[in-house]
Formats: structure tokens, sequence, C-alpha cells
């Protein structure tokens, strides 16, 4: 085993090894904001055509179409390995120069918004058939009371869902190493490969990846609890 | 006011199609109190919705103020900013406190200033009493404040006409007297209303007409104290038999 202390020091402290562990933290948490974002976008985007198009009497043929592409999509998407999605986008679809990082963003956003775009869709459902009559009622059009009725309510519903998304899609970036992508896995690898020493590190990107969930599912509580202010009695 | 022609209307089910209106007409004049009444399943609540075109008629005409509504390229949502509908299920917005819902529709239709809306909106609850509440998520209010304040809520868009679908059918029984009570008062101000219900002491003493419906027709109509009074249609004078005992 060795002196414990001594490998730690070795695997962290000299020549500042620390800073792979900062700098793929960095990245772990920049792909995951933003793919987050990206995917909350597309997700809310592909439930709002497939919820308009179930609910249409008269089919569009617009609306059909982009129906049958938002079915392909999350059929596509949620049929395939996310790592081989990545490989596809970094080695097939982006090969021009642009930054890992963006092509890694573009992935994990696009395979994320499949998952969102489910959840979102069963939230809006959730919401009850009188809430969008009473929008309507008083004169609001389609998109208002989409907006201001029942899109609300339909994220109060899913907010765990969508935070289990999150927390999900954190750990899931941690295959970006494939592209070379140094995020935190691929930093605690580095070190690794540097100093042959398997333990230390892999145990330091664990407690770190377990230490953003603890803290993140903390976070998620406080914000559910303030959303459910409107159901205090 | 609102004037309906041969209104048909069918739903499309599992076992097939169901005919819910079966050819309505009816003329509803300007601060006329119409009340609907009927067996559960007679098409009343169908019937009403289809007056601001929650439900399309499947044929027939639909007119409000001189203007056909049930054609293509009329902005129905201009039309229901001047319906106001009560629904049984009160549906107030549960994410928006009561000031929100009332403010929003009026505010969001540039129809009023947030201070406008505002002013108006405790104009109104103070009218019902409940201004200790434009604060209070509707979660928080009990069921005949909720339905009072969803009365008043479609009253800030200054509407021309009321629809009520069954507004006391969900409340505990100590609580339809207060919203009746509103109901009263806004007759008693002129408003032309159209309310199906099961309160008959309410349609006796605030309807200018009864009409009672079975099977998607309107089987009889007349002033109230003569259509309790001498009920003509055999159905009618069973129903009524059975409801007032």
């Amino acid at each position: 085993m060795g002196d414990i202390a001594s490998r730690i020091y070795q695997d962290f402290i000299e020549n500042g090894r620390y800073m792979y562990l900062v700098q793929g933290l960095g990245n772990t948490v920049i792909i995951t904001l933003l793919a987050l974002a990206m995917g909350v976008l597309i997700g809310v985007l592909i439930a709002l055509v497939r919820v308009n198009y179930a609910q249409a009497d008269r089919k569009n043929p617009v609306l059909a179409v982009l129906n049958f592409i938002c079915g392909l999509y999350l059929t596509v998407i949620r049929g395939t390995p996310m790592v081989v999605q990545l490989m596809i986008m970094y080695f097939v679809i982006l090969t021009g120069n642009i930054s890992p990082i963006l092509i890694a963003v573009i992935s994990f956003g696009i395979n994320s918004g499949a998952y969102v775009a489910e959840v979102i869709r069963s939230g809006i459902q959730s919401v009850d058939r009188g809430q969008t009559e009473a929008g309507r009622s008083l004169g609001l059009n389609s998109r208002q009371t989409m907006i201001n009725i029942v899109l609300p309510q339909a994220f109060k519903n899913v907010a765990p869902a969508i935070f289990n998304e999150f927390i999900a899609l954190l750990k899931e970036t941690s295959v970006a190493g494939y592209v070379g992508i140094q995020d935190l896995t691929k930093g605690g690898d580095i070190i690794r490969s540097i100093t042959y020493d398997a333990f230390p590190p892999l145990i330091a990107v664990a407690l770190i990846y377990l230490l953003m969930v603890i803290g993140l599912t903390r976070i998620l509580r406080v914000i559910e609890r303030r959303l459910a202010k409107s159901d205090l009695r | 006011m609102i004037s309906v022609k041969n209104l048909h209307k069918s739903f499309n089910n599992l076992a097939g199609t169901v005919d819910v209106l079966k050819g309505i007409d009816l003329e509803i004049e300007k601060g006329e109190k119409i009340v609907i009444i009927g067996p559960s399943g007679s098409g009343k609540s169908t019937f009403l919705r289809c007056l601001n075109l929650l439900e399309k008629p499947t044929s027939g005409e639909i007119w409000f103020e001189g203007r056909q509504i049930n054609v293509p390229g009329i902005n129905i949502n201009a039309i229901r900013a001047q319906m106001g509908m009560v629904f049984q299920h009160f549906n107030l917005f549960p994410h928006l406190t009561v000031l929100k819902n009332i403010t929003l529709a009026p505010v969001m239709l540039k129809l009023q200033t947030e201070e406008e809306a505002k002013e108006n909106a405790l104009r109104l609850l103070r009218r019902i009493g409940l201004t200790d509440k434009v604060e209070s998520y509707p979660n928080q209010l009990s069921g005949g404040q909720k339905q009072r304040i969803a009365i008043v809520r479609s009253l800030a868009m200054n509407p021309k006409m009321m629809l009520f679908d069954e507004p006391t059918s969900a409340l505990d029984p100590e609580m339809v007297g207060e919203v009746l009570e509103v109901m009263r008062e806004l007759a008693e101000e002129g408003m032309t209303m159209a309310v199906v219900t099961h309160e008959m002491n309410f349609a006796k003493e605030v309807a200018t007409r009864v009409l009672f419906m079975d099977e998607g027709k309107i089987l009889e109509e007349n002033e109230p104290h003569e259509f309790f009074d001498n009920p003509r249609h055999p159905r009618t004078q069973d129903f009524l038999s059975k409801v007032l005992g």
C-alpha cells in the first residue's frame, strides 16, 4: 500500500497535480449547466409540439410533420447510448474547428432534451383541463394560457423529475473523456496515468461527484419547497 | 344579445357518435337572466359551453351582438373577453395569488394597466367582503370563497354577459348561500346571465325565463312562476316532482 500520506502528496500536491481535478471540475460544471439549459429549452419545445398535436382536433400538416420529427428524435436519442452519440457528434458531425467543450454541450443538451421533453409533456398533461378552459374563457389566447397558466403548474408538478435529470446529467458528463475533454473524471485519470496510483485520484473524483450531488439535492429541496408555497393551507 | 339557431353538437367516443345537442334555438336579450335546468346528461352544460365556444358546435349558428361567432376568421378571444364564465370546479389558478388571479387577464390583454386592474380587483373584493384574502392562494380558501373569487375574476373583465355552469354543485351545502347571494346582486344590477343550476329557489326568484332541457333539446321554457306552477310537458312535470319532492 505504501505510506498513504506520501501517496496523496504525490498524487495531488506535487507539481500542482490537483489542478487537473480543479480544471476538470470546472469543465464538468460548465458542460452540465449549459447542457441542462439547452435540454430544458429543447424539452419544452418538443413537449409543446407533441401536446398540441395530441390535442388538435383538426390535424394541421405542419404540426404533423413537426410531431413526426420530434417522435423520431425521441426514439433515436433515447434508443442509443449517450457515449455513442457524443462520439458521433465529435468524430462524424461536428468535425470542423469547434471547441470540444461546445461539442459536448451540444451532445449532452440534445440528449437531455429528449428526457426532459417527456417529463414536461407529462407535466403539461397533469394540469387540469379546467385551467386551460378558465384561461381561454377570460379571452387569453392559447399561447398566453400555456405560458402563464399551464406551464408554471406543469413545471411545479415535474420539478422533482427535472431535478433528477439534472443530477443524472451531471454524472453522465463523465463520459466526456471519450472525446478527449478534460472533465473531472478525465482529470483523475490523467493523475493516475502520471503517478501510476489509482486509488486516491479515483476516490477523490468519486467524492467530488458525491458532494456535488448532495449539495444539489439540498438546493433543489429548498427550491421545491418554495415552489410549493401556494399549496400551503 | 345572443342568439342560437338550430344548434347541434355531437361527440365522438369509442362507442361511436353521441348526439348531445339536437337542435337548440334560443334568443337571450340584454339584461335577461336565463336559468337552464334538466337532468344530468341532458346537454345543458354542453349548451352553455357552446355559447363561448369552449365546445365547437357541430352545426348551427351562434350570434353575439349581431355577429355570427362560430365561423372561421372571427376573433374568438375578443368575444370570450366580453363573456364571463364561472365553472363548477371554480378553476382558479392555484399558482397565483387571489389578486393575480383577478388581474392576470385584464392586464395581459391590455384592457387595464397594472394599477387600474389592482384597484378594480380590490373594489370587487370589497364587494364580496374578501379584501383580506388578496394575497392568499386559492388552496387557502374555502369552496365558497373560491367560487366568489372566480365570479369576481370574470367580472374584472367587465363582461357584457355571464355564463354560470353549475356554480354551486361542487360546494358544501353551507357555502351555497354566499355564492348565490353574489349572483343575486349581479342579477339586480342588470347583468345578462345564463345559469345552469339545480338551485330551484334561485331559478324561481332570479330568472326572467326558465328552460327545461332533456336529451339535447329545450322541451319547455317559460317565466318562472308559470314554469314551476304549471309545467306543461310531462318530462318537466316528472323532473320537477322529483327535485322539488
